[in-house]
């Protein structure tokens, strides 16, 4: 078992499949392969919005049984998330939390937090420092 | 109980027309307005609130006969789903919301739950969901009269009338949750866009039901 499937996945939900796949990019690079990642972002035809389907298969990606902490810029980002986590089933959506912390620092932070192996819950709160 | 097994196959039968020609009645509502929603939309949000809306319906319109086929409760529930797959931004997850709350409500308790009391819990949750308050200049500001009308049992054309007035009643709040929010005081003086589908769909169901005659 390697160290992708322990760690806390990440997920990244932006109206812009661009914001999305940069930060992601900015994530990977930071943490290389230790973390399971994936972004969602746009909407159904690919243009800004955001759309519940994209973000569940975004979470199911990044799947760990550590949990994921999932990241989001606007309102429709953070409902649509919250729906998508409702649809994955009870005995998942308990170990999904979505982070109040800016995108891209949020991120950033929370993934070097997870490669080195923290709960979700020290994730989220590393990440939710930020916030002011 | 025979009587009540015809009661029960004459209104899944209703139901199967009435499913049918209120996803059509509501499609071509939405169809017809697409424009001048995201026109409002543009105004003091991001001007997608037709197109979300009318990529929600066409999906129930070309889902229309598996929904039809559903007994009420049911199809009320999947209707919901298919809006929160499809429609997007904050309005999937509310109008999702809100019908997949009566449908359950209607699903689980059955004949003892009128719409009045289904259609006010799914209220409550739908503001749990955009974390809102009545006020705060957003589809609420509609669902809630809408609410006070059907306890009342209100006739259609005037839960109809009441929808829209108070989407236009949205025009002088401050808007409080989504990207309006962030105007400020600029928001004041438009109409919400959400408040203003919602009246829409509101009066497009009312005027349907009053002319609709179980087949």
């Amino acid at each position: 078992m390697n160290g992708k499937v322990r760690n806390v996945g990440i997920v990244i939900v932006s109206h812009s499949p661009l914001v999305a796949r940069g930060t992601a990019d900015m994530v990977r690079q930071m943490v290389g392969e230790s973390v399971p990642l994936a972004w969602a972002g746009g909407n159904a035809e690919g243009g800004l919005g955001t759309h519940a389907p994209g973000i569940l298969a975004a979470i199911e990606s990044a799947w760990s049984e550590a949990g994921v902490a999932v990241f989001v810029d606007l309102g429709g980002a953070e409902t649509n998330s919250e729906m998508a986590i409702e649809m994955l089933g009870s005995d998942k959506a308990g170990r999904v939390a979505i982070c109040n912390a800016p995108l891209v620092e949020g991120a950033v932070i929370a993934a070097a937090e997870a490669s080195g192996g923290a709960p979700l819950s020290r994730v989220v709160a590393t990440a939710e420092e930020l916030s002011p | 109980m025979k009587v009540r097994t015809v009661d029960q196959e004459e209104r899944v039968l209703a139901d199967r027309g009435l499913i049918a020609g209120l996803i059509e009645t509501c499609s071509a509502a939405i169809a017809a307005h697409a424009d001048h929603l995201c026109l409002l939309d543009s105004a003091i949000g991001d001007g997608d609130h037709g197109t979300n809306m009318k990529r929600g319906f066409d999906a129930l319109r070309s889902e229309s006969d598996a929904l039809s086929a559903l007994p009420l409760a049911q199809a009320i529930e999947r209707i919901g789903v298919t809006l929160v797959m499809n429609v997007g931004g904050a309005a999937g997850p509310l109008y999702g919301t809100l019908l997949i709350e009566i449908g359950r409500s209607l699903g689980t308790s059955g004949a003892d739950t009128d719409l009045p009391d289904a259609f006010g819990k799914a209220v409550d949750a739908v503001a749990r969901r955009g974390r809102a308050l009545p006020g705060d200049k957003t589809l609420l500001d509609v669902l809630y009269p809408v609410h006070a009308e059907l306890v009342r049992h209100a006739a259609p054309d005037a839960i109809a009338g009441r929808a829209e007035s108070a989407a236009r009643h949205t025009i002088g709040m401050r808007a409080m949750r989504g990207r309006a929010a962030y105007l400020g005081d600029r928001s004041i003086g438009h109409i919400d866009p959400g408040a203003s589908s919602c009246a829409l769909l509101t009066s497009a169901i009312c005027r349907y039901i009053e002319e609709y005659r179980p087949a």
